[in-house]
């Protein structure tokens, strides 16, 4: 009875996992890569939803209004890129003030505060009219889209421009004095972090049938858990393949947060206690070793 | 040939602790040039190195390096003349990639990046033929990450990422002086070797007056931003410690200068 109560919580998992793995995967780029604590993911992530939204009740086609989101949610990590590096001003806040013009700009698009998509038809539509358990197509499509993601980072990674990005992060004084434009990556860096994002707030806007100015709220700790915990299932620290490791930890991260969530939902977490739930969990990660006195997992932990 | 001319530099202009930390130093090396430079702290010599590679705009002056002038070109854009290493071994490489991942980056200097694969294949036969040169081991471990290398290993891979894709202008800020001195001597005899090998333009810079004297065809000192002596050829063969004490030690003030 209680196992299967479990049980039932585990296409949810997956399915919530794998669509909000991109958010993950983008503060990989930030704050493992690049070593830029970015913050903007809390405005663009509901950026991505709003613009597909948007777009979607005035019957663009959905394929174009997810497009047009993902190149939204580039431009606004580009703007924080552009904040940091030509005007100076510290990562931190670059991020903050980011997320916090883009509230407004999310307003803006919308119209209002929130837009329901239960009544147009999204990209996913054709998957949920399928004659089977919704759970399956949609499943199989957030598995599809989010691996393909992560083999595209790991190659990108690993090209002369993507070796140069992760210098960037690692040793900016070095990778410059290699002749690598280091203001010109971060900016690209942050571009390409907050477009998986817009395009995971565009993707769970169109699953759960709805976009909300606030969706994006706390959505920087719930991705920095996910991390957390999937680099300490995965085991990142050894050398060998770190690049592919850091990527798969972002995915099975995201799913495993989402399991503990909605285990702990069913033990009788309160929904309004989640985010604080969240938080605790990355104080928790990161605080521990600290107090242990444990030097280990410096680089591990980059970026926080 | 590399032209320094006239090269002031004073920081925090204006206020009580305004410096001056180049006042006028002009120099000229000749291709082939390995110059070695002393003088106490303060003396100017990594703000010479720091105006060269573009750390720093000078105030005033001019830098050419094979008659193109470099003076304000942003540091990433004056990474085709020149290799530089620093005092800190951790400085000059990516810790947290593999040896071949940073031998790539190097060997790309100042050239555009684009989606081509980082390492390619072709090249890694080379990147091991290179380290075996170092005799260190690294040839079998292309793959593990540079943080798992001594501070010696870093830095003679540095070196040899620096002069990877022959620089016109080497530039060694006291690369050795954070090393122990059995790795410092290994990492100097590198040095020598790939330096004379490829007859590198080279500047370094040195505490150490021993080395100073050893190495090079040209030494220079410089004192309170200034050129103070140079010494070449023949003389500069014949030097010797306690000529260079007798005549300048009322300048030389550092102590580790002189041991």
């Amino acid at each position: 009875m209680v196992l299967s109560g479990f049980l039932r919580t585990v296409p949810v998992s997956l399915e919530q996992g794998l669509a909000y793995a991109l958010v993950a995967l983008g503060i990989v780029i930030t704050f493992r890569v690049l070593a830029f604590p970015d913050l903007t993911v809390d405005g663009s992530f509901p950026l991505g939803a709003a613009v597909t939204a948007r777009l979607l009740t005035l019957d663009v086609d959905p394929l174009l209004s997810i497009l047009v989101a993902v190149f939204a949610g580039f431009l606004a990590g580009c703007c924080t890129g552009l904040l940091n590096t030509r005007l100076k001003i510290n990562s931190l806040l670059s991020g903050i003030l980011m997320m916090t013009i883009l509230y407004s700009v999310n307003l803006r698009i919308m119209g209002r505060s929130n837009i329901q998509l239960l009544t147009v038809d999204t990209f996913l539509t054709p998957l949920e009219n399928l004659d089977m358990n919704r759970f399956i197509p949609m499943i199989g499509f957030f598995v599809l889209v989010s691996f393909a993601f992560k083999f595209l980072t790991d190659l990108y990674l690993h090209t002369q421009m993507g070796l140069a990005m992760r210098a960037t992060g690692d040793n900016e004084q070095m990778i410059r004095t290699l002749g690598v434009n280091t203001d010109n990556m971060t900016v690209l860096g942050l571009g390409i972090s907050n477009a998986f994002v817009a395009l995971s707030g565009s993707l769970v806007a169109q699953s759960q049938g709805f976009a909300d100015v606030g969706m994006g709220i706390g959505m920087i700790v719930i991705g920095l858990a996910s991390i957390i915990i999937g680099e300490s299932m995965v085991g990142v620290r050894t050398g060998k393949k770190s690049v592919m490791r850091l990527t798969l930890a972002a995915l099975v991260g995201s799913v495993i947060y989402k399991f503990i969530i909605a285990v702990g939902l069913r033990m009788g977490l309160a929904p309004t206690d989640l985010k604080m739930a969240t938080g605790v969990m990355v104080i928790l990660a990161l605080g521990v070793p600290a107090l242990k006195g444990g030097k280990e997992g410096k680089l591990h932990l980059r970026g926080v | 040939m590399v032209r320094l001319e006239g090269l002031r530099k004073v920081f925090k202009r204006g206020t009580i602790d305004e410096k001056t930390a180049m006042d006028g130093l002009s120099l000229q090396i000749a291709d082939g040039d390995f110059v070695t430079v002393i003088g106490s702290n303060g003396a100017g010599k990594t703000t010479m190195l720091n105006l060269i590679s573009g750390t720093y705009t000078p105030d005033e002056g001019e830098i050419f390096i094979d008659d193109d002038n470099v003076t304000h070109l942003p540091e990433h854009r004056r990474a085709k003349y020149l290799g530089r290493i620093f005092q800190d071994p951790l400085m000059g490489t990516a810790a947290s990639m593999s040896i071949e991942e940073n031998l790539a980056m190097a060997d790309l200097r100042g050239r555009r990046r684009g989606l081509g694969w980082g390492v390619k294949k072709t090249r890694r036969d080379y990147y091991r033929d290179t380290l075996k040169m170092l005799d260190l081991g690294l040839e079998d471990r292309l793959k593990d990450n540079v943080s798992l290398l001594s501070g010696g290993q870093r830095q003679s891979l540095t070196l040899l990422m620096a002069t990877l894709s022959m620089p016109k202008l080497l530039l060694l800020d006291e690369h050795t002086a954070a090393l122990d001195p059995k790795t410092a001597d290994l990492v100097m005899e590198l040095t020598e070797k790939i330096v004379s090998e490829n007859r590198l333009t080279t500047i370094m810079v040195t505490h150490n007056m021993n080395q100073a004297i050893k190495h090079g065809n040209v030494m220079i000192m410089l004192h309170e931003g200034k050129l103070k002596y140079d010494v070449q050829g023949e003389a500069k063969r014949s030097l010797t410690v306690e000529e260079v004490v007798k005549r300048f030690g009322a300048d030389l003030k550092d102590e580790a200068l002189l041991c």
